[in-house]
């Protein structure tokens, strides 16, 4: 891989400030590039970002470009496709990482097409080859039930991770250096994608991906009425209410709530899965909490599996008389 | 309107995780013989956005599948739920291919079928999990893409689109033709109606072999992949479930939270 090197992240804001997504780019890279005797760099498309980019610096990255134009304020597949292409044929670097986020998912895959490589989408871990310096790159596939290990020969070697595989960044330095700021011209770059308008479709309480603790329901559920207990409990946890996809397809609850594999990734302290039979699906979207207690009527759910607590009962009786012992623990 | 919808039969993906056995030697995922055969629902989604579309205006619907082996009650479904034809690039040669040789083949086949207004897929399959092969389609056919929608409005040579993001959705306006990949949020497949079973019965799939589509075999494939599967093993879980036990569920319930409170967990 004469030429190439460099492990390069691309690092993400929302409303001005880092996305935490970019922290766990920053261990996920920092790790390679200490393997390969290279540097750590990110990269930020926007407007107005250079201030809050520069706080890279003190998490261990070793340089900083932010590509400046005011179109690059938001996401534009477009726009943000061409500059980094651009930047990453003149600058080759060796690796280059995403989040795997509604941005990274869509832009990872675009970019590798039209610079002629590949990428692995969705990785939970990620090594360099130690007799070759390629990357290699671990994903879940069928949904969890096993996990790949690939490798490919292109260049730059490209992968997307999955929010919470890897430790958010530690601050290591009071440091800063200089962001380069390159100022894009856009003028000659077709915007064939525009965007109309944005919805928000917030929850009330406890944003999902924050949240300590976690109630979700699943089929088992059987109607909306039912997830008002659940709620209910998550409420009195101070936690979140979350779904399987087969709730949110059958319109028991918004599909923001969705925690799976095309949902949310989560990983809280305690996840308690409700009338969940532990489809792979959606247990790859919360087996990384701390502790899973399991409630089902069907003692051969495979959720048990998975779980480290487990009652067996219908969830009517056990979910209102399990909230009314914690109050009564007060 | 001329539609193209790519799908792909896997293997069900709401099964549980122990109907699954995973060959580390071979590299691959043996599903256990209750295990049905389905397509990947997002694909599923995508046949009935390109069906909403039809139900709208005069619009011709061609699904195209990939692999070797095709399961026919499988991949026959999109003509019974009302799509007008079906193309099966089937051949060994298909199998076992990364996103840029499947995404390749698929495009090949496409400018083959010749006039496309839209293309469609699902968001990503339920068993490679990748989310590539769309961003392929639009890359080799030079066509824009617009990914994870919920809905797909067209008039006027445009698409516009209500594209999912995480904490709500986009609406994203584009010009045909485009790729735009479909997410579950569109809803409910539609179930065949009986009009629609005897019509797809009379109807038989177009065979194509890479030949066909103007392709080397050593292009399609594993041949044609770039990415390599090194290595496939099963997680390990932790399967250390202390059932908490009762003599009625509400005295389960109570033991439950007596434990949890107990070990400080909530």
């Amino acid at each position: 891989m004469e030429g190439q090197k460099d492990v390069w992240i691309v690092g993400e804001t929302k409303d001005g400030k880092i996305e935490s997504v970019t922290f766990e780019l920053v261990t996920a890279g920092k790790a390679l590039a200490q393997a390969l005797g290279e540097k750590l760099v990110s990269i930020f498309l926007g407007n107005g970002i250079e201030e809050e980019a520069r706080n890279l610096f003190s998490y261990g990255v070793e340089e900083v470009y932010v590509l400046e134009n005011p179109e690059l304020a938001n996401y534009n597949l477009d726009l943000y496709g061409t500059c980094l292409e651009k930047v990453i044929s003149e600058k080759k670097p060796r690796i280059v990482l995403l989040g795997h986020t509604d941005m990274g998912a869509e832009l990872g895959p675009v970019i590798a097409f039209r610079l002629g490589t590949s990428i692995v989408t969705d990785c939970v871990e990620l090594a360099i080859d130690e007799s070759k310096g390629f990357l290699l790159r671990t994903k879940p596939i069928q949904g969890g039930v096993a996990l790949g290990v690939f490798r490919d020969e292109g260049l730059p070697q490209m992968a997307t991770i999955r929010r919470k595989s890897f430790l958010p960044a530690e601050r290591v330095t009071d440091s800063y250096q200089d962001v380069s700021v390159m100022n894009v011209d856009l003028s000659g770059v077709r915007k064939r994608i525009h965007l109309l308008d944005r919805i928000k479709e917030e929850t009330a309480g406890v944003k999902l991906e924050d949240a300590e603790i976690i109630v979700a329901g699943g089929r088992g559920i059987g109607d909306a009425e039912g997830f008002k207990v659940l709620d209910e409990l998550a409420r009195y946890l101070k936690g979140a209410l979350g779904a399987s996809r087969a709730a949110c397809d059958n319109g028991w609850v918004p599909t923001s709530i969705q925690i799976g594999i095309t949902g949310k990734i989560v990983a809280p302290r305690v996840y308690i899965a409700v009338g969940i039979s532990g489809a792979s699906q959606h247990m790859s979207g919360c087996s990384r909490a701390r502790t899973i207690v399991a409630i089902n009527k069907d003692p051969n759910a495979p959720i048990f599996k998975q779980s480290h607590f487990g009652v067996i009962g219908d969830w009517k009786i056990v979910v209102p008389a399990f909230l009314d012992k914690l109050k009564s623990l007060e | 309107m001329n539609i193209v919808v790519c799908v792909k039969e896997v293997a069900d993906p709401e099964a549980p995780f122990d109907s699954f056995r995973v060959d580390t030697e071979r590299k691959v995922i043996f599903a256990s013989p209750s295990v049905m055969r389905v397509l990947s629902p997002f694909d599923e989604q995508a046949v009935e956005a390109a069906l909403r579309i039809k139900d709208k205006m005069e619009a011709k619907v061609s699904v195209i599948s990939l692999g070797n082996k095709l399961d026919r009650v499988v991949v026959k479904k999109p003509l019974l739920m009302g799509a007008d034809e079906l193309f099966l690039l089937e051949d060994e040669a298909f199998e076992g291919g990364d996103s840029f040789s499947t995404a390749y083949a698929l495009s090949s086949a496409i400018k083959k079928i010749g006039s496309y207004d839209l293309v469609l897929c699902g968001r990503q399959s339920a068993d490679t999990n990748a989310g590539q092969v769309g961003a392929g389609i639009a890359y080799f056919l030079g066509i824009p893409l617009v990914t994870v929608a919920r809905k797909i409005d067209v008039s006027d040579g445009k698409a516009r689109v209500e594209k999912v993001v995480s904490d709500g959705y986009e609406v994203v306006e584009t010009t045909l033709p485009c790729v735009i990949t479909v997410s579950s949020e569109l809803g409910q497949p539609r179930y065949p109606s009986i009009h629609n079973i005897r019509r797809a019965n009379e109807l038989k799939p177009i065979i194509w072999k890479p030949a066909d589509i103007g392709l080397d075999p050593s292009l399609c494939g594993k041949k044609g992949s770039k990415l390599h599967l090194l290595k496939l093993f099963q997680p390990v879980y932790e399967s250390s479930c202390h059932i908490i036990e009762g003599d009625t569920p509400v005295e389960a319930a109570h033991n439950l939270a007596l434990r949890l409170r107990a070990v400080r967990i909530i």
